[in-house]
């Protein structure tokens, strides 16, 4: 599996660590302990596209966001974490 | 048909012409009792034990391919029960207990064998952590024994033991511990459960779920609607899938786990052995081939395959402990789909929905607990209690704070 990444170009997937599932997001502080449960423990775990963090470890040290399909490992997209929190935050399109 | 030697001289008179079919193929009936979806070993055994232990007559076991063809025969075929939380140990114990007897049980030949497993430590820690566990093994029943060097290379003389970078100190024996054919397991619980009036309906796979006010009244599947009022899904990596039908949210997440087998060589290792440095464990199968396999991937995955990082790895791993094996060629390496709950423990439990439960999260250890699954899951469906040494395998345990975390890893399926 190669994931470009936005810095270093695309390199084989032993540089980055898997850190999972991106769409869990942390809820706010005040959100009660049901938000903070599905937010640790629960998963979609979908069969096909699945956006997720990959730490580019043993490259530019960056956190990134793959969108990979998890059947066929084909990947669709890389964007670097605070791009990806920056799109969200404008409520752009993917 | 018993098998015995009394029909083997019968059949070998004959030509081997005249063996039954081991299970029957049946075309589904309308309704059941109860229907177990997932012809993996662990609903094969909770059919069988249903029909066995609990006397249940009208049994279903779906399966959208064929039986046997999932992770019960994409595994590495280690059976053991050295665990260390009250949580866990008492389940594998049990689960032990039942391979012990299973051959005579099933009326066929699964080659258990117990031949040892050997867990590897390289410092003072990890020798006392294993201490600890080994304490805790004998405290539930099984067996453990500490070995110091000498003891490691009387009985697994090949290990490079004075490894200049991981030298080995020791390791915890579990002489109990083994092997077993896994495909046999499969085969022998289908049959199993067949004789005692188990329908095994193969090439039914499961699209949806009949719910009606939140009680299941049945499965809808590609041969049609079959109605039960009582549900179990035991279907490993497709957890998810068929639980998103259910609407279940699940704390589950697929990972592919890569195994591999090489050519067969002579007889060379015969316990089983995993490394305390890297994860890599080893046996050699009854062919003589090595079977060793590794951790899993790391990411998310439906895929029956993994990458090539991980074969390079657990090959390095593999090499370190035991340096002859580099002159060994790798025959087939296959990938199997892991349901990776968040604290790396199982769940057999009810869910949400009346009259549905669930057989998940075994990570990449189900196949030892193949038994004893079977056999709690079973209890599970047939009396409405959780079964004594599984109690606490619940899936609200994330909610409440109860996570049985064997690793101390926490809530991150890719380091379990």
């Amino acid at each position: 599996m190669l994931i470009d990444c936005p810095h270093c170009g695309p390199r084989s997937n032993e540089e980055f660590t898997a850190k999972g599932d991106a769409t869990a997001k942390l809820p706010a502080g005040d959100a009660g302990p049901e938000a903070h449960y599905r937010h640790v423990f629960v998963r979609d775990n979908p069969r096909g596209r699945h956006e997720e963090f990959w730490h580019h470890t043993g490259g530019c040290r960056c956190w990134l966001v793959v969108t990979r399909d998890t059947v066929t490992h084909e990947i669709f997209e890389v964007t670097t974490a605070s791009e990806h929190l920056e799109r969200q935050a404008s409520g752009g399109k993917k | 048909m018993r098998y015995s030697v009394f029909t083997l001289a019968q059949q070998a008179l004959k030509g081997h012409t005249g063996w039954p079919k081991a299970w029957r193929q049946v075309a589904p009936q309308k309704a059941y009792d109860i229907i177990v979806v997932g012809g993996g070993g662990h609903g094969l055994a909770t059919a069988y034990y249903l029909a066995r232990n609990h006397g249940m007559k009208r049994v279903a076991l779906v399966e959208k391919g064929l039986i046997g063809l999932g992770n019960v025969g994409r595994n590495t075929t280690i059976v053991r029960a050295n665990y260390n939380l009250e949580g866990n140990e008492p389940f594998y114990a049990h689960s032990l207990r039942l391979w012990e007897g299973l051959e005579k049980e099933l009326n066929y030949n699964v080659m258990f064998s117990q031949r040892g497993v050997i867990n590897l430590f390289h410092s003072d820690g990890q020798r006392d952590r294993f201490v600890r566990r080994g304490n805790s093994i004998l405290l539930h029943g099984a067996d453990a024994v500490l070995l110091d060097r000498d003891g490691v290379r009387r009985y697994a003389p090949m290990i490079d033991i004075d490894n200049s970078r991981f030298p080995v100190m020791g390791g915890l024996l579990q002489p109990r511990a083994g092997t077993a054919r896994h495909d046999a397991v499969a085969w022998g619980f289908a049959r199993g459960a067949d004789r005692l009036g188990v329908d095994i309906i193969q090439n039914c796979e499961v699209i949806g779920f009949d719910i009606q006010n939140g009680v299941v009244k049945g499965v809808e599947t590609t041969l049609g609607p079959i109605r039960a009022e009582r549900v179990g899904i035991a279907v490993a990596g497709n957890t998810s899938t068929l639980g998103r039908m259910a609407g279940l949210e699940l704390p589950i997440e697929s990972h592919v786990l890569q195994a591999f087998v090489s050519e067969g060589l002579k007889p060379f290792l015969d316990c089983v052995v995993t490394f305390g440095v890297g994860h890599f464990y080893v046996s050699q199968s009854d062919k003589g081939g090595m079977v060793f396999g590794g951790d899993i991937d790391g990411y998310n995955s439906y895929a029956q395959r993994g990458n090539l990082p991980m074969v390079e790895h657990v090959v390095e791993a593999g090499v370190t402990m035991i340096p002859r094996l580099s002159r060994v060629r790798v025959l087939r390496s296959w990938g199997g789909i892991m349901d990776m709950s968040m604290d790396g423990s199982p769940i057999i439990d009810k869910t949400p929905v009346e009259g549905l439960y669930l057989n998940c999260g075994w990570n990449y250890g189900g196949f030892k607990a193949t038994p004893a699954s079977g056999w709690c899951f079973a209890h599970l469906m047939a009396t409405g209690e959780m079964h004594e040494v599984s109690r606490a395998h619940r899936l609200d345990r994330f909610r409440t704070g109860h996570s049985i975390d064997e690793e101390g890893t926490g809530a991150q399926p890719n380091l379990h």
